[in-house]
């Protein structure tokens, strides 16, 4: 049983199977329980530790359907619309969701209806059962007023005016019930009884198209799985090809027997339907993950989805696939796939300029895979030695410096214990802050030095504040290096 | 013979730490020659970035780089260098492959020097191997070269002049060693020149420049299998 403090004082918050056989209720303060179970074992009562059970749930469920919505803060809903006859009909299929779940310790109350809310509020208020295609309303009419969810005050006023079954609610007209106690009864009643139909958002976007085995036998060994991935990758290639796209997206989910879910997400530069190199990338990305695919007891069933797909034209196959010579954007793009699948997308990067005058931002890196799309930075007018570093510390580096004049370039700094003798300077280059970005602390205007020690060592110095300002020394920074 | 004949593996050692953003622009810049519109693999390892900072795109771009066709990989160890590196060695639609390592590492044995030497021969892009903080070892390099830096020519003002980078020939494959010169990069022509070292003889006279055009093509204009007089021998005493 897990408690939960509340105004002072610790409630129960959630009893189990023999807690309500001995008639606690929730809300009930554990003194009490107490007082009549002396030695009450107690949890403390963690919210999110639920939420993060119930996300595992819904990714268990995914073996099931792509559609999973939550229905917080216990309960899962599936959208199987064309996927039971998949499992033998609707009777097995609702025997497996049971004994996978089962297999976790864990009971379920479920039930299976034409529309969402009829099956939630049956599963909730009614008896666990598969209602036959029509016989919705009939199913949900039963039910209690409290199926509907309302405020308790709602349900309270509808019991006093007594209401007891929705199909109390149902034989009355609709305008006087809206008027009297809401809208949002008349839409709930409307929706549990099936009258009207809306579907679930599902918690992730459903795949352009997937491909997926269900095993018998779990499958626990990594050849066997990268055989089924060969002839996934071969069918999601084919379904591609029939919709006339490319995948540039893709995932690869993993139900392990105790329904752990994995999923790897392998992402190409260009749109693709090569069945080979798209297997090539998944076997790169199992290979070299930090956390290996542990495959535990074995895998219940793979699936491979395309997340994202673009239009591409169809190719003429060549006659001898061999010879057949690849574009040199193909095969930069091949490169670029399998750098990212070993490498991780955020570090395979390009550059990009953004519109500004503030150095450190001026220049940014994007990855590759990125689909922002940015201009790359311009070429600068030439002539004359760069202006601006080959690299940049961020943070800028704090120096000790040693200016001849107020306003010059430093004399001598020491930098990583290193004295430097400056030999060459030039600047300086006044760039003020963008003041509009940081509100009211904006930093000061930086004074920018091009130096050169006697060595030949070329730096990227800068002065914050004046000299004049008397209150404060300014400090001096090197914010990069030349070549 | 060019300084870096393309199809092949260059090493450049840097002689100190602080000499890494030169050995790194030595590097784009030789990188640069052989390009012509292909795109450049950048493999930088997250230690170099520490010791130098972050590549910093104005910058690269004065230095004549067409950004949208460079890709940065930053690798996390040495490992992952290495492998980025091996992968870009061999794509032969890369224009060249810059690859940098920090310190030294058991992994770049002789073997996986190899690998990669026999990568870029056979796929005909030139990889520039660069070694920040790490004693010069034997590999299967064509060429290695010590790099560091040099004053520059003093603009007006005396403000710093173009780059100029002190290049020493550790090893070549024909078994030239121990020739010195200093290069200035010229960010227009996007080449290196040769200049005179301070207060020494200038290594390439341009008569003889002239003398041998195929040597002066886009890649830096000086010989090493010249007949005649052996201009490193009297730069060995140069460089000593």
């Amino acid at each position: 049983m897990l408690v939960e403090k509340q105004g002072g004082a610790l409630k129960l918050a959630a009893i189990n199977r023999a807690g309500l056989s001995l008639g606690f209720k929730t809300g009930m303060t554990l003194a009490a329980a107490r007082s009549a179970v002396p030695h009450l074992l107690v949890d403390e009562f963690d919210p999110d530790a639920d939420e993060r059970f119930l996300r595992r749930c819904s990714a268990a469920c995914e073996i099931f359907t792509p559609l999973v919505a939550l229905d917080r803060p216990d309960g899962v809903l599936l959208d199987v619309t064309g996927c039971a006859h998949l499992f033998g009909g609707e009777r097995e299929f609702c025997d497996r969701v049971r004994r996978r779940f089962a297999a976790r310790g864990l009971s379920l109350r479920f039930a299976l209806a034409g529309t969402p809310d009829a099956a939630r509020a049956i599963a909730r208020f009614g008896a666990t059962a598969i209602v036959p295609p029509g016989a919705d309303e009939a199913a949900a009419r039963g039910l209690p007023i409290a199926a509907l969810g309302l405020p308790p005050e709602t349900t309270l006023a509808l019991a006093r005016a007594g209401m007891r079954s929705l199909d109390d609610l149902a034989k009355l007209p609709t305008k006087p019930l809206s008027a009297r106690f809401g809208g949002t009864l008349v839409t709930r009643l409307h929706r549990i009884l099936g009258w009207e139909d809306i579907r679930i958002t599902p918690l992730r976007a459903p795949p352009d198209c997937l491909a997926e085995r269900h095993f018998a036998e779990p499958l626990s060994t990594l050849p066997s799985l990268f055989a089924v991935l060969e002839r996934l990758a071969g069918e999601v290639t084919l379904l591609l090809e029939r919709q006339g796209c490319g995948g540039r997206l893709y995932e690869a989910s993993f139900f392990r027997a105790d329904g752990a879910v994995r999923r790897l997400r392998i992402e190409t530069a260009q749109a693709g339907r090569d069945a080979k190199s798209l297997l090539r990338l998944i076997t790169l990305k199992i290979e070299t993950l930090a956390d290996p695919l542990d495959p535990g007891f074995g895998f219940d069933a793979v699936r491979l989805a395309v997340l994202r797909s673009e239009p591409l034209a169809e190719r003429e196959q060549a006659l001898e696939p061999d010879t057949a010579e690849k574009s040199d954007e193909d095969e930069v793009g091949a490169l670029i796939d399998r750098l990212v699948a070993r490498f991780g997308r955020e570090r395979v990067l390009r550059f990009v300029a953004l519109d500004t005058h503030d150095p450190a931002r001026a220049a940014a890196t994007l990855p590759v895979m990125s689909r922002k799309r940015f201009s790359p930075p311009s070429a600068l007018e030439q002539g004359g030695p760069p202006p601006r570093p080959l690299t940049l510390f961020d943070p800028p580096q704090p120096i000790e410096a040693l200016a001849e004049v107020p306003d010059g370039p430093p004399l001598k700094f020491r930098w990583r214990r290193v004295l430097h003798e400056i030999a060459q300077a030039e600047g300086p280059e006044r760039i003020a802050p963008e003041w509009w970005r940081d509100g009211g602390h904006a930093p000061e205007t930086r004074d920018y030095y091009r130096i050169e020690d006697g060595h030949g060592y070329r730096f990227w110095v800068f002065r914050e504040g004046f000299y004049e300002d008397g209150a404060r020394r300014p400090r001096w920074f090197v914010h990069g290096l030349f070549a | 013979m060019a300084l870096f004949a393309q199809a092949a593996c260059h090493e450049l050692y840097t002689a100190r730490e602080a000499d890494a953003p030169s050995a790194t622009a030595m590097a784009l810049g030789c990188a640069l020659q052989s390009l012509q519109g292909r795109p450049l693999l950048w493999v930088r390892h997250d230690l170099v970035d520490l010791a130098t900072g972050f590549a910093y795109a104005p910058g690269l771009g004065e230095l004549g780089l067409d950004l949208a066709q460079l890709t940065l990989l930053r690798a996390r160890d040495a490992r992952s260098v290495l492998q980025a590196g091996l992968e870009g060695a061999r794509c032969a639609a890369l224009g060249a492959v810059v690859v940098e390592l920090w310190g030294e590492t058991r992994l770049l044995d002789l073997t996986a020097s190899r690998r990669l030497a026999l990568a870029a021969k056979a796929s005909k892009t030139p990889l520039f191997l660069v070694r920040v903080a790490a004693a010069p070892q034997p590999s299967a390099a064509e060429t290695r070269w010590q790099v560091r830096a040099a004053p520059s020519r003093a603009l007006a003002a005396n403000a710093p002049g173009p780059s100029i980078f002190d290049l020493t020939l550790l090893r070549h494959r024909n078994g030239q060693e121990g020739l010195r010169c200093h290069m200035e990069w010229d960010a227009d022509a996007r080449t290196f020149t040769a200049r005179p070292i301070a207060g020494g003889s200038p290594i390439v006279e341009p008569a003889r420049e002239q003398a041998s055009p195929a040597l002066s093509r886009r890649v830096v204009p000086f010989s090493l299998d010249r007949q005649g007089p052996n201009p490193a021998g009297a730069l060995v005493t140069q460089a000593g």
